[in-house]
């Protein structure tokens, strides 16, 4: 099916998947083959591991209730090498939900873990209408920042590990959950992916079958939009009456710089976005200050997230990242300095009328999978963080009573600071896909009164925009290898090591129009989508996918195509991002 | 019969490697893995054992290394090992190539294994056929990189990579073998053998559990001392010849590459 | 203690290239800081006089024999023990390889001895030897010296150039040699067998590596040509193992198979990190591009930018000429 007018929609190629057939498992192995837990957390990042942290906390106070149990009172199932390998955010912290998770760590103390690296100071925002010029302008209240903690939510993720396992967690690393059981109705637990399959899912020599974890509760904390979400989402039609679900796309380097930045900074574009509202780009940056205690090095996190609603097919998040740098801002803070990170992951930009309804009989969802951030002030950790600690508290609560009911959660997620900020900024992200001189005084219009004005604005799902071949990535710089870098030198970085051998774990229509191959060439920062060179200008291209290289951000599945599980292990090996 | 699989903690391969600069040691913080080629030595002790040709009691899992080292253990046993030992003390930090093997042997000492098996090399790279230096202490014979190993009461039929092509030979038992990665595929472990590792017996032993003495390893009983690191040298710019008369950019080449002596 | 005592390694009635670097070396490294350059050799019949006094011809003054088994670690190590022990060497030096690494290992456990290995060069300091060895994937340089005599230094291989130095003939000594027990317990059963069909990349001198420029799996065939025209294997990037053009066996690349020849040329291979990491190493670097701004012409020693499928053929005849 060729383009109509030049544009082509993702959604009207959609990936050959069958999310429920494929993912859920309606049928528990025999009692000697399966593995039984008390809790089972899917995800050991922040929000899995605040899980974690604070139920351990609370059974270590209820010996009875902690011996019934049994062996394995919580597991968490992370399919990266470690926690926090697959782990990235920006990330300027609140830091209320830590503290009271940790109530007997200091600020200190974090930096002197590891993953923190220094209290909010001085903050700025710019306007940046061209390549060359910025304007510094009255710090809205989103981005306000005074008192926040910069932090890494991948070292964070590490230190949560340690303290989850000294508690009693079992951390199965390199494990990924590929299954939802689920029977009678109930969700019973996962099921963990096999090992040892080839290219095209056959079993190799050392293949290992994976084994069902039965659990008494379940928490999803896999993230954006992880594998097992989705499935459960329309399994126990936990999205109705609410906004589809959107996604941004946001690109990360982290690098050593020789004079240490004095403050956080945001820009909101346009630049380097384009304003005109058929682009439909909404993006914008943030460089933050990192002073590394263990080493003494003065560290920049600088990133650029947009939003997955644009229409030109040849944005590349990526690539806008590499333009940003060259503004003469940025120049300043990173020229003499080396790069020494990269990274890509999408976060859920729907907000509060996207997010779904948080529990279903079994199960909840935490942390990004419940879609919870507020992508105006770019803050989603401290959700993570605080969901994390209520879903601990609602199962706790369900086990004492023998019930697997944990509607108690989404009331106290409501009336949390999580449900309170969300709501606040419910509308003020939708205003956006008018373009940016349009929505923009409506999103400052929603922003100024604290959204008390009672209207739904709707979202609608990014597959469905028709994408044309637009002119953006006309303005993208060389690569130099020093201080602007191509994909493949950045995925090396991340520290990828997917087994050649592994199993596509990408679910793609081969044979699309130009436009959405074009699509998916450009939006993945890892260069796993490619055009043969001799494919043809008109009409269908078979697109080539090297899914080696595929770092998991999970953009693809907004755009048309499907992040299925990986094997345990593959992926990057995030350390500070 | 007992055997020991000798295994080793080493940094990721997708950590950045750093030096650090004070004490000039690998700086070891940072992801750790068990180091891939032990998992060949691991699997093929497995194998003999469910090869069924000789009993096998039990097969341990033994390392140095400092208090994560515990991690590589558990890998091992979920992968099959029955129990293990780590050799752990602050007297054996910085130890060489000749102490670390002077400890390894002692820690074996104490099993009495008829096998000795481990990964022909670390990723970390440090010290190549570590089994020679472990077998000469224990007094067995040694072969390294083993690509193929039958055993049978009393001995091993083994065939090994060497300078002229492959070696068959034969070995006495007790003896040490190093593996290369091309001896077998190794398993993965399943979820239920990964979670039960941490119930297996894990003895933890220092120094003086095995008759080490402090003199003879850590930096103190080390042989050598790092006088200097240094970045790789600078590589000098190469020279770019565009082809426009193919003939005289072959003439070029070949000239180039026999300067070199590579036409040999 | 003084002097320097070198293994060397013969097969089929020849010493080989990387035993004959290192006795060169030894040599060097006598003149340098004092005392006796000297070679020891394992074998039996076929190690004939002439054979073993040829070693003076790259500088060995003596050249200790002993009748006991080939091919294996432990009979050497009794042999260079005894003779450091008698003749009171300070330094052993192997020329690598891989029973080098084995003989090495063993004599630094039989003698309580410092050792280094991979060393890629060998320094004299004020009368000692300091040697050189990269670490951590080639991305530091270590200088390491001895703290007690004698010092084992087993090199890269082929990290020391053969030179012809001295008169042409070296004094021949037979070591009468009691092997231990355990020495005895493995015994060759057949040795060197050739298994033509899997070249190991890893070992090649001289690799020719052909990456998506080649446009086809046929475009190997170029390879293979000029691979077969130096005396060398061919390596293939990632990209078109993926795509079937080669077996994964000849993969070079960060998941691939690192290697560090003499010799590089790669052929249609833009020089990606992923490929670069796998083949930095190379002493000698040679790539032929149609882009000129393909990243790997920053890290070549000699690049070439034009049309591989002119180029590789002709090469291929010039080279046979050449070698004649």
């Amino acid at each position: 099916m060729a383009g109509r007018n030049g544009r082509a929609a993702p959604a009207d190629f959609p990936p050959p998947v069958d999310s429920q057939g494929e993912f859920i498992k309606r049928e528990l192995d025999a009692e000697d083959e399966l593995i039984e837990v008390g809790v089972a957390i899917v995800g050991g990042g922040t929000a899995g591991l605040a899980c974690a942290n604070r139920l351990l906390a609370l059974l270590a106070e209820d010996p009875a209730l902690l011996e019934s149990l049994g062996e394995v009172p919580v597991a968490v199932i992370e399919k990266a090498k470690t926690c926090g390998g697959h782990n990235l955010s920006g990330a300027v912290m609140r830091p209320e939900p830590l503290e009271r998770l940790f109530p007997d760590l200091s600020r200190e103390d974090w930096r002197r873990e590891g993953f923190a690296f220094g209290e909010v100071e001085k903050e700025a925002v710019y306007l940046t209408p061209t390549a060359k010029r910025s304007l510094k302008i009255p710090t809205p209240p989103p981005f306000k920042n005074h008192g926040n903690e910069v932090i890494s939510v991948s070292a964070l993720a590490r230190y949560q590990q340690r303290i989850a396992e000294e508690a009693g967690a079992y951390i199965l690393t390199e494990t990924s959950a590929t299954q939802l059981l689920v029977e009678d109705g109930e969700v019973k637990g996962v099921r963990s992916g096999d090992k040892g399959r080839g290219k095209d899912g056959e079993p190799l020599g050392n293949f290992e079958p994976g084994t069902d974890i039965k659990a008494k509760a379940t928490v999803l904390a896999e993230g954006c939009w992880g594998h097992l979400t989705g499935p459960a989402i329309r399994e126990f039609d936990l999205g109705r009456d609410r906004e589809p679900q959107t996604w941004e796309l946001g690109v990360k380097e982290v690098w050593k710089v020789p004079k240490a930045l004095d403050r956080v900074i945001h820009t909101i574009g346009p630049w380097p976005v384009s304003t005109r509202a058929k682009y439909g780009q909404v993006g914008g940056t943030w460089i933050y200050p990192m002073k590394d205690e263990k080493t003494g090095d003065d560290l920049v996190s600088i990133g650029f997230v947009i939003d997955l609603e644009y229409a030109d097919a040849t944005t590349s998040a990526h690539d806008l990242l590499q333009t940003f740098k060259t503004h003469p801002l940025v120049r300043k803070i990173l020229e003499g300095g080396e790069r020494v990170s990269w990274g890509a992951k999408a976060l859920p930009g729907g907000g509060y009328w996207s997010m779904p309804k948080l529990s279903m009989p079994g199960a909840v969802l935490a942390g990004d999978a419940g879609g919870m951030v507020d992508t105006v002030a770019l803050k989603g950790v401290h959700h993570s963080i605080n969901s994390g600690i209520l879903a601990a508290e609602a199962i706790y609560k369900g086990l004492t009573d023998g019930s697997t009911d944990f509607t108690s959660y989404e009331d106290a997620i409501e009336e949390s600071v999580t449900g309170k900020e969300l709501w606040e900024v419910r509308n003020t992200r939708q205003p956006f896909s008018k373009g940016f001189f349009i929505g923009g005084p409506l999103v400052n219009l929603f922003i100024a009164t604290k959204g008390k004005i009672p209207v739904r604005l709707p979202w609608h799902r990014q597959d469905e925009k028709p994408m044309f071949i637009g002119k953006t990535s006309k303005k993208y710089p060389e690569p130099d290898g020093k201080y602007i870098f191509d994909k493949l030198s950045s995925v090396f970085i991340s520290g990828n090591a997917t087994r050649d051998d592994a199993p596509n774990h990408i679910r793609v229509q081969k044979s699309v129009p130009r436009e959405v191959a074009e699509t998916w060439k450009w939006m993945c920062p890892a260069g796993v989508y490619e055009i043969p060179d001799d494919a043809p200008e008109e009409g269908d291209v078979d697109v080539i996918v090297n899914y080696t290289n595929c770092v998991q951000c999970g953009a693809i599945t907004a755009k048309g195509g499907r992040l299925t599980t990986p094997e345990g292990g593959d992926g990057p090996l995030y350390q500070n991002t | 019969m007992k055997i020991c699989v000798l295994v080793k903690e080493v940094p990721d391969a997708a950590v950045e490697k750093r030096i650090d600069s004070s004490t000039k040691r690998i700086d070891r913080s940072g992801e750790k893995n068990l180091n891939p080629f032990d998992t060949h030595a691991i699997e093929a002790a497995m194998q003999v054992k469910e090869g069924g040709v000789v009993e096998v009691e039990e097969v341990v899992a033994v390392t140095m290394g400092p208090e994560s080292a515990f991690r590589a253990l558990h890998k091992a046993v979920s992968l099959g090992a029955d129990r293990s030992i780590h050799l752990t003390d602050e007297a054996l930090a910085g130890s060489d190539c000749c102490a670390t093997g002077h400890a390894l042997a002692k820690v074996l000492e104490t099993e009495s294994p008829d096998l000795v098996l481990l990964g022909q090399q670390s990723d970390d790279g440090e010290c190549y056929t570590m089994g020679a230096i472990v077998a000469d202490h224990l007094k067995m014979p040694s072969l390294t990189q083993v690509i193929k190993m039958d055993v049978a009461e009393g001995k091993l039929t083994c065939e090994r990579q060497a300078e002229y092509g492959y070696d068959t030979v034969e070995v006495d038992l007790p003896a040490v073998i190093s593996v290369g990665d091309a001896i077998n595929e190794p398993r993965y472990p399943s979820l239920k053998a990964i979670m039960g590792a941490k119930k297996k017996q894990l003895d933890t032993k220092s120094i003086g559990d095995v008759g080490i003495e402090a003199d003879k390893v850590g930096s103190d009983g080390s042989r050598t001392t790092v006088l200097a690191i240094n970045p790789p040298p600078e590589k000098a710019a190469g020279e770019i010849i565009e082809d426009e008369d193919t003939n005289e950019t072959v003439e070029k080449i070949v000239a180039w590459l026999d300067e070199r002596k590579l036409l040999a | 203690m003084s002097g320097i005592l070198t293994y060397a390694l013969h097969y089929e009635g020849e010493f080989n290239t990387n035993s004959l670097g290192a006795v060169s070396e030894g040599a060097k490294l006598a003149k340098e800081i004092g005392g006796d350059a000297a070679v020891a050799v394992v074998g039996g019949d076929d190690l004939t006089d002439d054979l073993c006094s040829s070693l003076g011809k790259y500088g060995a003054s003596k050249v200790y024999r002993a009748n006991a088994p080939e091919g294996l670690g432990a009979p050497v190590v009794d042999v260079m023990a005894k003779v450091i022990a008698d003749e009171g060497y300070s330094y052993a030096l192997f020329g690598g390889g891989l029973l080098g690494f084995e003989i090495g290992a063993g004599l630094t456990a039989r003698l309580n001895a410092g050792v280094t290995m991979e060393v890629t060069e060998v320094k004299a300091q004020d009368g000692k030897l300091v040697a050189v060895r990269p670490i951590l994937q080639d991305s530091a340089i270590v200088d390491v010296e001895y703290v007690s005599e004698p010092g084992i230094i087993i090199g890269r291989l082929n990290a020391f150039d053969v030179q012809e130095s001295g008169d042409g003939s070296a004094e021949v000594v037979d070591v009468d040699i009691q092997l231990e027990e355990h020495s005895t317990k493995a015994r060759m059963v057949k040795r060197g067998e050739q298994r033509g069909a899997d070249v190991n990349i890893e070992d090649a001198e001289l690799l020719v590596a052909g990456g998506r420029g080649l446009g086809s799996a046929e475009g190997f065939e170029l390879c293979e040509a000029l691979a077969e025209a130096l005396g060398g294997a061919v390596a293939a990037t990632r990209a078109v193992v993926d795509a079937g053009w080669y077996p994964y066996a000849a993969q070079i690349g960060q998941t691939g198979k690192t290697v560090a020849p003499k010799l590089y040329l790669a052929a249609g291979i833009s020089g990606a990190i992923q490929h670069k990491v796998g083949m930095q190493s190379s002493e000698n670097i040679v790539a032929i591009n149609k882009d000129q701004n393909a990243p790997i012409f920053d890290f070549s020693d000699l690049g070439i930018v034009g049309d591989l499928n002119k180029i590789l053929p002709k090469l291929t005849e010039a080279v046979k000429a050449k070698k004649g």
